[in-house]
């Protein structure tokens, strides 16, 4: 219909060839830029809410401990570093699964298997946030703290170095479970990307791989992974940028203490989950600046993490062009 | 057999091996979410809760109201924020290749998609609530196509970029537009990539709750008019959940369970209606 | 602003229109309110056909938003002063009463067994007192065998009325912690864990074996919790019900109270229950405007009408005398 519609528009203005494609790349152009803007305004309008913390704590906000809503102390360092273990923790676990997920999905499974696994695996993904949440509170941390960190305790607990980790009462909140249900809520994000990424990758380039009498394992990480490689340290970012900005299923499991412990079995808090938290009864100036001013740290924290992704990703590519040329 | 052969034949097994183990690991938890809910949630889950409106508490009701208004600003929301990330995306992937502007933008896309959904909440409150005096449907509906549009721009634009060029090249050989080369040969080739991803962004705002408690609100009542504030399931099964009614309990696992069987339909009716054609390499 | 107003044209530019609130009433703020009001507002509904639509977002940003005009009418735990009112032009009333209740899981000890009195409980929430079989509690229960166990504290992980509630009350009967912790909607707790709401914090202190929580007393009945007996101002022990709750508020000075901020912890009279607390309404003056005079028809149906549904959902109703002089306050003015 619309070709019709256009051609048809065009003999009656006379409009030359190029027209649609000038409109349509202003148009596709317009909307790019205003995602720019988007954060532009966004990034403003949050400095300018933290602004009177800014002024009052300045850059010691990053290293500072307390979190004291009676006393107008505020400090970023507990939440910096509950957001940056759990989301470590979360892509510890989820990087490896959901790879393995959408390999098996794509290049082990036979086919009648892959439709109903795919769709469950979408179906994960699909499980509001909030839910995450509930099962987290009510169903799997009273788990976790009768069968799972009992036997931690028991069996890693005793170990140099990593057995601190595992210290600490078994109640089955705090950075461990925070860890495993943004895991479980990023597996399913990022496989689900892995995997129609990976049913891309060209049929020729699997049967000569296959025709040089590689393995099925060969042909998987030498063709499919390097076919794909920029496409998957995309979709760990994506992973990774939920991760850090997941606010409910965390908020309900971590158990929001601003104190920073080396046992990952003990409370802790996320930036996202403060605000969650205390966002709503906050009451003062400063208070509520110094939660806006915990958002800008995480702006700039992503930032960050962003451009070492960045780096780490130029590295691959070149040295992948190195080994191929 | 030597000793090179069996390592790689070893190496073979036990990678399959992992990949099926990394499968049952997501199915375990898959299977485990979906017994709570439906174990949760089915009793509750009737006709009374399309035709009744959210009760008082310990009285009889529905979640009409709260599934007509998550409805329609979800709605809007990917109504919104698809479309402008699907035309941001193509720009990235088309036009910007190689671009500091496109990098620029790449980037802050990624920055888009972590921000916590409370913090786009406060700043659709401070752009659209305070300035037009209240609460609205219409502010919920632009949060949620704030979250929705990284989630689009990423995944289309990964898409896009996945198509091999010599399909562009024999189009534009053929003389076509560029802007009908990317309508008929990229978009038709990266289709189902992209409505995965919109599939996806879809899934993740129809249960946020940060991001409408401060646009939204939430509406005892059933209203259709978006520029008023709005009733909606996330908000709704945080409150009801949250409180010591059985009958408010049930309703909220209820709701969930309703969320999460409405993806699944979705989900199922797009892949059953709109199969992909056999890729005839 | 210019960028806002630029990107705020620009959305609005696509035909999308703003109307301006219709009939509907909307107030927002106290989450420990919440079940009533919808309780109220549903059955008012039913009955006039007005809509009186209450959410619940906490009570700061209930008192932030009715300062922005965003609400008709807001609700906050704990009172506003005179001067934050004649600052925002506010108006405050009382709304109903609650209250809130330690309460514990110590194996072999029923609801109501465990006496404890205010110096106790603030050392046992600051972590000074670290098992039950402690000699200051041991003390106040001569008749009790109390097992040695160590004390897990369970605190709010939100902000909450509820914890400026009882802080409020460990900070007036213990210098040690107006001093060291305070009194707020959330505040820096020295031990324990947080769990989220007070179901969350209902749902741990049941798991944790020598737990010790807050919680709201409607929370207390429906989930068949062990509740503390707590010594009162005049050194009764009293066990925590609607009455003992009701006992606090009769003794309360609403007319000498600018702003009727009356905090109701630690209140004299010998059945008091020590952590009491009344929820209160805001609303824009004047006093007369059109949304007030439904609002205050609807709030003096639910006072007068709603009183024994308020009493079912583990509520205190305000006591008749006082619903009158509100009444009063409002034909005057």
């Amino acid at each position: 219909m619309s070709k019709v519609l256009i051609s048809s528009i065009k003999e009656a203005v006379g409009v030359p060839r190029r027209f649609g494609d000038i409109v349509f790349k202003q148009l596709t152009m317009v909307c790019a830029v205003f995602v720019l803007l988007l954060i532009v305004a966004m990034g403003w309008q949050l400095t300018q809410s933290a602004m009177p913390a800014v002024k009052l704590f300045g850059f010691d906000f990053l290293s500072a401990k307390s979190w004291d809503p009676v006393m107008g102390e505020f400090g970023a360092a507990p939440s910096l570093w509950g957001t940056l273990i759990s989301s470590f923790l979360a892509l510890l676990i989820a990087v490896p699964v959901s790879l393995g997920v959408a390999i098996f999905l794509t290049q082990i499974a036979p086919s009648f298997l892959r439709r109903p696994i795919s769709l469950a695996v979408e179906l994960l993904a699909a499980i509001p946030s909030i839910i995450y949440g509930f099962w987290g509170l009510f169903i799997l941390s009273p788990w976790l703290s009768n069968n799972v960190q009992p036997w931690l305790t028991d069996n890693l607990g005793d170990w140099p170095i990593i057995g601190i980790l595992f210290q600490g009462p078994p109640m089955g909140i705090g950075l461990f479970s925070a860890g495993l249900v943004l895991s479980i809520m990023v597996i399913p994000f990022m496989a689900s990307i892995l995997t129609d990424l990976f049913e891309t990758v060209p049929t020729q380039l699997k049967e000569a791989s296959y025709g040089l009498g590689s393995t099925r394992w060969e042909m998987i990480t030498q063709v499919v992974l390097p076919f794909a490689k920029v496409g998957i340290v995309g979709s760990f970012m994506l992973g990774l940028g939920r991760a850090l900005g997941e606010t409910m299923a965390v908020t309900f499991v971590i158990g929001n203490a601003h104190r920073i412990s080396p046992s990952l079995f003990e409370p802790s808090t996320t930036i996202a989950s403060t605000l969650a938290n205390e966002f709503a009864e906050a009451s003062g100036e400063l208070y509520i600046s110094s939660l806006l001013y915990l958002g800008m740290v995480l702006f700039l924290l992503t930032f960050v993490v962003l451009i070492l992704a960045r780096l780490l990703l130029w590295r691959i590519t070149y040295q992948a062009k190195g080994r191929t040329k | 057999m030597d000793w090179h052969y069996f390592k790689r034949r070893l190496m073979n097994q036990v990678g399959q091996a992992l990949a099926l183990m990394a499968t049952l690991f997501t199915l375990f938890w898959l299977v485990w979410l979906l017994t709570t809910l439906i174990s949760q949630g089915w009793q509750a889950l009737d006709l009374s809760m399309f035709v009744k409106d959210t009760p008082a508490p310990g009285a009889e009701g529905g979640m009409r109201n709260a599934i007509v208004g998550s409805l329609m600003m979800c709605l809007a929301g990917v109504a919104i924020g698809a479309p402008v990330g699907v035309l941001a995306a193509t720009w990235l992937a088309e036009y910007g290749r190689g671009t500091w502007l496109a990098s620029a933008i790449r980037f802050v896309n990624d920055i888009l998609l972590s921000t916590p959904s409370i913090i786009i909440g406060i700043f659709i409150y401070g752009l659209v609530v305070v300035n037009t005096g209240g609460f609205s449907g219409w502010a919920g509906a632009l949060a949620l196509a704030m979250i929705i549009l990284p989630v689009v721009v990423r995944t289309s634009e990964d898409m896009m970029l996945l198509v091999p060029d010599q399909m562009r090249e024999a189009a534009a050989a053929l003389g076509a537009q560029r802007w009908r080369l990317i309508i008929d040969v990229v978009y038709r080739a990266a289709r189902r990539g992209m409505v995965t991803g919109i599939l996806l962004g879809f899934a993740r705002i129809s249960g946020e709750t940060a991001p409408l408690l401060f646009t939204a609100l939430n509406n005892q009542f059933l209203s259709t008019d978006m520029g008023n504030v709005m009733a909606n399931l996330p908000m709704m099964i945080f409150q009801y959940a949250m409180s010591p009614y059985s009958n408010w309990q049930e309703l909220a696992w209820a709701g969930a369970l309703l969320i999460t069987l409405t993806i699944l339909a979705i989900n199922l009716v797009l892949r059953l209606f709109w199969r992909e054609p056999k890729k005839g390499h | 602003m210019k960028i806002k107003n630029v990107i705020l044209a620009g959305i609005l530019g696509a035909g999308i229109q703003f109307q301006a609130a219709a009939e509907q009433i909307n107030g927002a703020g106290s989450s420990f309110i919440y079940p009533i009001f919808s309780q109220w507002a549903s059955t008012y509904y039913q009955n006039t056909n007005e809509k009186i639509n209450y959410q619940s977002i906490g009570s700061g940003g209930g008192i932030r938003q009715i300062i922005q005009g965003t609400v008709d009418f807001a609700a906050t735990d704990a009172p506003l002063t005179q001067d934050e009112l004649s600052e925002n032009t506010l108006l405050q009333y009382p709304l109903i009463m609650g209250g809130v209740i330690p309460t514990h899981n110590i194996p072999g000890i029923k609801a109501n067994e465990l006496r404890l009195d205010g110096e106790t409980l603030a050392q046992i929430f600051s972590g000074k007192i670290s098992h039950w079989n402690d000699p200051k509690i041991q003390q106040l229960n001569p008749d009790l065998k109390i097992p040695k166990k160590a004390i897990t504290i369970v605190h709010r992980a939100d902000g909450s009325g509820s914890t400026w509630m009882f802080t409020n009350y460990l900070s007036k009967v213990s210098k040690d912690w107006a001093d060291t912790i305070g009194s707020d909607k959330s505040v820096n707790w020295p031990k324990g864990v947080g769990a989220k709401g007070n179901e969350g914090v209902a749902n741990y202190i049941k798991r944790i074996e020598g737990s010790i929580g807050y919680i709201e007393l409607a929370y207390v009945l429906h989930n068949n919790m062990s509740s503390v007996s707590l010594k009162n101002k005049e050194g009764n022990y009293v066990a925590p019900t609607l009455d003992s709750l009701k006992a606090a508020a009769a003794s309360a000075d609403w007319d000498g109270t600018p702003g009727m901020a009356v905090i109701l912890t630690d209140q004299p009279g010998a059945e008091s229950w020590p952590i009491t607390g009344a929820t209160f309404v805001l609303m824009p003056e004047p006093v007369d405007s059109a949304n007030n005079q439904k609002l205050q028809k609807f709030l003096t149906w639910s006072w007068r009408d709603g009183a024994d549904k308020a009493a079912e959902l583990a509520y205190v109703p305000l006591p008749i005398s006082l619903v009158k002089k509100i009444e009063a306050n409002w034909q005057k003015k």
